[in-house]
């Protein structure tokens, strides 16, 4: 893994490179160490997706990524550069509805990063942002305040928000898991149809093997306690409707042989 | 637990097989309407103003009532002759100039004190030390009655509009600061990651992240620090009444006691009670309309 100098990121190398990284965070009586030295490449237009049961670290190691979290050993880089500090670069989308800030409408929402990141012209702004509301279906609700819209719409409207500030990277900390099955279903079909359209890059992090190999073109599978890498899939032959194929459910027995299997022992 | 014997006898029950059931839809016109409107008297209740212009109106016939009943206007006016004497007092220009002359000093100490909580609330949000400063002062300062500061203020600043201000400094410093600074520590993780995702940070964050987030907090942290001033404003003039050139509301109430004017007396205190439900209905509550309600962060 050799350093570039970040100008050009040819295919060949990484967009991102997690790179033998250890995290911990503190709680109250102790240090918790959530990854042990995990790596992995992520190329350009990857949607990548970490997996695992809760407690192995994929949402520590996306914070990390977004810059809230510094590696005690190891590093992680974006186009070659050591990420430091959090930045627009790095568009996070979360679970929490309350990301979107309920002072704001959603115009001004999406808006917002543009005008405090200083992105684009500023005659840009509203342009963009309208066209990247009107593309997750919220076109009539530019005016509205977040605490009018349901679930699902304020998640679309954390994604437009993120994607209309066109991030190098697009990092989603189960941006789902709080909705709905219905919904949920949709919204994962929605955010395949603008990944066809836009083809951004993303790391996406759920516990929902279904989830995982729908959205994936590449998938990280983690083990807890602490966390580590136990496999890294190729998950591009599965398009949008296959989930009941007999291909689709044995990917999905053996995902679940692995995190399952792996559990037994960490447990004793 | 207490199944341990039923289970054992393990009887197995059996749902009956049934058949599937469809039903044709109604029509959506079938139906009629799906919404009805109100009446007019359930409307009408809903105005949270009106129902408690009734709860004055009801206080007020019952002060009328007691006070013919009791017939004494030297312990006890009616409102009517409140009324009169209030007007009285409006018309000759004595009460528009006490309640100029408490405004006047009112809003010169809740502005220093709303300038000084912002500063020092801001420093104390950036770091962990500068919070545990804040927060113990607060503690210790908010139940000091800022009345019983007053002597320590006359010796300090004299007798005059700097004491004034001191002790109104004093009385709204410590609430807003209490309720600005709670407010900030209970902004949700989430939407502090937001505000740091777009790289914003130091004062910036605290203007575009902090406050919005917890206006809630700080408005009414405003709203009893505006309660606190006025009641340690009206205590201190009564305490040592004229203020630099201007007489006060408080120094109003004080001189017609002395001259048993009674009715004076309530007129005063009226003043005191119009000036809090002017300031609770309609400036603080056109701000509240125009920020948490609208942006769903308070309900009623």
């Amino acid at each position: 893994m050799q350093q570039t100098n970040g100008r050009n990121t040819s295919p060949s190398e990484p967009l991102l490179a997690v790179d033998g990284v250890t995290l911990q965070y503190a709680t109250r009586q102790q240090i918790v160490t959530a990854t042990h030295r995990v790596s992995f490449d992520m190329y350009e237009h990857d949607r990548f997706v970490l997996l695992g049961p809760s407690g192995c670290g994929k949402s520590t190691l996306l914070k990390s990524i977004g810059g809230f979290l510094s590696p005690v050993e190891g590093e992680i880089r974006l186009k070659g550069q050591r990420i430091a500090r959090p930045g627009p670069d790095r568009m996070i989308v979360f679970q929490e509805f309350d990301q979107l800030l309920p002072w704001q409408t959603v115009l001004q929402n999406v808006v917002f990063p543009m005008r405090t990141a200083g992105r684009f012209a500023r005659g840009e702004w509203e342009d963009r942002a309208r066209a990247a509301i009107a593309k997750v279906g919220l076109g009539k609700f530019v005016d509205a305040y977040p605490h009018t819209l349901s679930g699902g719409m304020k998640q679309r409207v954390a994604i437009a928000r993120a994607l209309a500030m066109e991030p190098a990277v697009l990092l989603m900390d189960e941006p789902f898991a709080a909705l709905d099955a219905l919904t949920r279903r949709r919204m994962q079909e929605e955010l395949l149809d603008l990944w066809a359209e836009i083809r951004f890059s993303m790391i996406f992090v759920t516990h929902s093997i279904e989830e995982a190999i729908l959205l994936a073109s590449r998938i990280v599978v983690m083990t807890p306690h602490p966390g580590q890498i136990i496999a890294e899939l190729d998950a591009t032959r599965f398009a949008h409707d296959q989930s009941g194929s007999d291909e689709f459910v044995s990917f999905h027995k053996q995902i679940n042989g692995m995190l399952f299997g792996q559990q037994k022992v960490a447990n004793g | 637990m207490a199944d341990v014997s039923t289970q054992a006898q393990k009887q197995v029950i059996e749902v009956a097989f049934r058949p599937d059931i469809h039903r044709p839809l109604a029509a959506a016109n079938a139906i009629g309407d799906v919404t009805q409107k109100l009446g007019l008297f359930e409307r009408l209740s809903e105005k949270t103003w009106l129902r408690r212009l009734a709860v004055i109106l009801v206080l007020v016939i019952a002060w009328e009532l007691y006070a013919r009943y009791a017939s004494n206007e030297l312990m006890f006016p009616s409102f009517s002759n409140t009324a009169l004497a209030w007007w009285e007092g409006v018309r000759s220009g004595v009460l528009i100039r006490a309640v100029y002359g408490t405004m006047q000093v009112l809003l010169l100490g809740y502005a220093v004190a709303i300038g000084i909580s912002a500063l020092i609330t801001t420093l104390a949000i950036s770091t962990r030390v500068g919070t545990d400063v804040l927060a113990t002062m607060t503690a210790m300062f908010n139940p000091l009655p800022a009345i019983a500061i007053l002597p320590l203020a006359l010796l300090w600043f004299g007798l005059g509009v700097t004491s004034l201000v001191f002790v109104i400094v004093h009385s709204v410093l410590w609430a807003v600061s209490l309720n600005t600074l709670t407010g900030f520590l209970s902004v949700s993780q989430t939407q502090r990651m937001v505000g740091r995702n777009y790289g914003l940070k130091g004062v910036g964050f605290v203007l575009r992240i902090l406050v919005p987030a917890a206006f809630p907090s700080i408005l009414s942290g405003l709203k009893i620090g505006w309660a606190f001033a006025w009641r340690t404003l009206i205590a201190a003039e009564l305490v040592f009444g004229v203020s630099g050139s201007s007489a006060g509301l408080g120094w109003y109430i004080f001189q017609n006691r002395n001259a048993l004017e009674t009715a004076n007396v309530f007129a005063g205190l009226l003043t005191v009670i119009i000036i809090g439900l002017l300031v609770e209905g309609v400036v603080f509550r056109s701000i509240e309309a125009v920020t948490v309600r609208r942006w769903g962060m308070q309900n009623s």
